[in-house]
């Protein structure tokens, strides 16, 4: 939770292309979005510099298994986490798990983040709806949404609801309430300016309140995206028999280490990608912001 | 003489604060024939932008009669152009799109007014620029063709220029009479500097503070365009300033009362 916490003190527009507070997983692929003009050359050489600590520890571990320094049962060395790897892709199982999880994530986020997003907007319009929704989602809120898990498990069992309704929960928040704040934050001189130019009720939502809170809204959506895939591990790994966190579980009880590092990675590359994702779309869309120059 | 465009009578104009009823406007009469270039120049806090809100229907709180084309003004609207002193333009949009703001490029009459707006306010080759792209005195071109697409009867400018450098304001100023010149839009121009002030107007209109009245009209036939160097220029600058300085007894005299 401390993520969108965190988050809402922060104007959004002025908030833009910052990681997240307690997003930790800003790297390489980061760098590399960020300097679209700067060649192929200077993307190389940036990929070389950011790759190069990893490859480095990847060495040594290798290094040190070899030499027997290492319980493999905690630390498999990294060629067999390849192996690993390697059969299980070659075998479909990695893939047909991973399809799985990411299918739960993004309906889980689809249906939470789009009530997010819709309440988000219902309360940032109207002072009415803000009355009514605001003051029980800010309370709800402060509840962990991972600490209700176990509730949620009892009242939808351990089928796909249940896994749809955490990653939905953790998908509702950062959207409702950075929607409802970048539509606060919007300009009260640019409102001035509608007024004088006589905008319809339509024009005012589609021509100045939409697009003044786009950013705030994006900003919502990586969040949102990124509380999805924390709710999606969580909910795998309580129970299921199928997804990237099943791969983990059977790893663990058949002691096959190499197995639940397969999955850790999956689910940290995944992530990243999501991330990167919406990174992209935020420039394609918010291109006319002056931060985005770099 | 023809019927005015915009006619105020007997306006006033007082804001509540918690803790007072302060005057901004009292007994206000002005009538603005169609076509004239007028100015409104006065000390800061004497009314200018309440005066000037009031006239573009953004405040409706008041005593007295506004009247646009001999039609009560009854909130903002299309035919009342607005130039705050900072462009507020909308910083996703492109300089046209800007211009166009609720209306659509697409449609060929908007798009045909749009290009030629540009060429009157001189930004072509800016159409696909983005606000935070432009200066001051260009994002404020922008703004001014903004409001002129839109037909506008009477154009309101709040110290439009008065965040710009002393070459930029005066290149504006010349721009500004270009397009009056062009349009023959009705201006009401508010301006604290006199020069700014003898520069573009036909009609002075001086205001003096506490409570905002009119201490008088100075008319101006002097030719366009102005030199301010001219000894014509100077000396209507002395009478300006002089109003001002009678102005400044009065107040001394006022505040000695209290
Ligand atoms: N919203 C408001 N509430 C209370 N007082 C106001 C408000 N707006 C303006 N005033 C007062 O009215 C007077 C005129 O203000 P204004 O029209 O902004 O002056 P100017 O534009 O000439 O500097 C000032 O004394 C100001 O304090
Ligand atoms: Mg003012």
């Amino acid at each position: 939770m401390s993520i969108e916490q965190a988050e809402l003190r922060l104007p959004p527009a002025a908030v833009p292309p910052a990681p997240p507070i307690g997003d930790t997983r800003t790297g390489s692929i980061q760098a590399i979005v960020k300097k679209p003009a700067s060649g192929w050359k200077s993307i190389v050489i940036d990929t070389a510099i950011g790759a190069a600590l990893p490859v480095l520890i990847v060495a040594l571990w290798q290094w040190a298994a070899e030499r027997g320094w290492t319980n493999p049962l905690f630390f498999p060395a990294p060629d067999v986490i390849a192996d690993a790897f390697g059969s299980l892709i070659s075998s479909g199982e990695l893939f047909h798990h991973l399809g799985i999880s990411v299918w739960r994530a993004l309906i889980g986020f689809v249906v939470g983040g789009s009530v997010g997003l819709l309440l988000g907007l219902l309360s940032g319009l109207s002072r009415k709806a803000e009355y009514v929704l605001d003051p029980s989602l800010q309370m709800l809120r402060t509840v962990p949404h991972l600490a209700i898990a176990p509730l949620v498990l009892l009242w939808f069992g351990f089928g796909e609801q249940s896994k749809i309704v955490i990653i939905a929960l953790g998908a509702f928040f950062p959207l409702y309430v950075n929607t409802f704040v970048a539509i606060r934050n919007v300009d009260n001189k640019l409102f001035d300016v509608a007024k004088v130019l006589a905008f319809g009720r339509a024009k005012l939502l589609f021509r100045l309140v939409l697009p003044a809170a786009l950013p705030g809204i994006l900003l919502g959506v990586r969040l949102s995206l990124a509380l999805s895939w924390i709710g999606l591990v969580v909910a795998e790994l309580i129970g299921s028999q199928s997804g990237v966190g099943f791969l983990i579980n059977l790893g663990k009880q058949t002691s096959a280490t190499e197995d639940i590092f397969v999955g850790v990675i999956i689910f940290a590359i995944v992530g990243k990608l999501v991330d990167s994702f919406v990174r992209l779309l935020e420039r394609k869309l918010l291109h006319w912001r002056e931060s985005f120059e770099g | 003489m023809s019927v005015p465009v915009l006619e105020i009578e007997r306006l006033n104009k007082s804001f509540q604060t918690p803790k007072t009823v302060v005057t901004a406007l009292s007994g206000i009469d002005l009538k603005v024939q169609e076509g004239e270039f007028i100015t409104v120049i006065g000390p800061s806090g004497c009314g200018k932008s309440t005066l000037l809100k009031i006239v573009a229907g953004l405040d409706l709180a008041y005593e007295g009669s506004v009247k646009l084309s001999d039609k009560e003004v009854a909130g903002p609207g299309i035919d009342k152009g607005f130039i705050f002193q900072e462009p507020r333009l909308f910083p996703w949009l492109t300089v046209e799109k800007n211009i166009a703001a609720d209306l659509s490029l697409r449609n060929p009459e908007v798009r045909k007014k749009v290009d030629s707006l540009i060429e009157l306010v001189k930004l072509q080759g800016f159409e696909k620029a983005y606000p935070r792209e432009l200066s001051g005195g260009m994002a404020q071109r922008v703004a001014i063709a903004r409001a002129l697409l839109r037909n506008p009867k009477v154009l309101l400018l709040d110290e439009p220029f008065g965040a710009l450098d002393a070459f930029t304001r005066a290149h504006m100023q010349e721009v500004l009479l270009d397009i009056w010149q062009h349009n023959r839009t009705t201006m009401i121009f508010v301006t604290h500097d006199i020069d700014e002030a003898i520069f573009l107007a036909n009609r002075i209109v001086i205001l003096k503070p506490r409570p905002g009245s009119i201490r008088g009209i100075v008319p101006v036939t002097l030719p366009y365009p102005r030199k301010k160097a001219t000894t014509s220029f100077q000396s209507l600058r002395l009478k300006v300033l002089d109003e001002f300085e009678r102005l400044e007894e009065t107040e001394y005299v006022d505040r000695a009362g209290l």
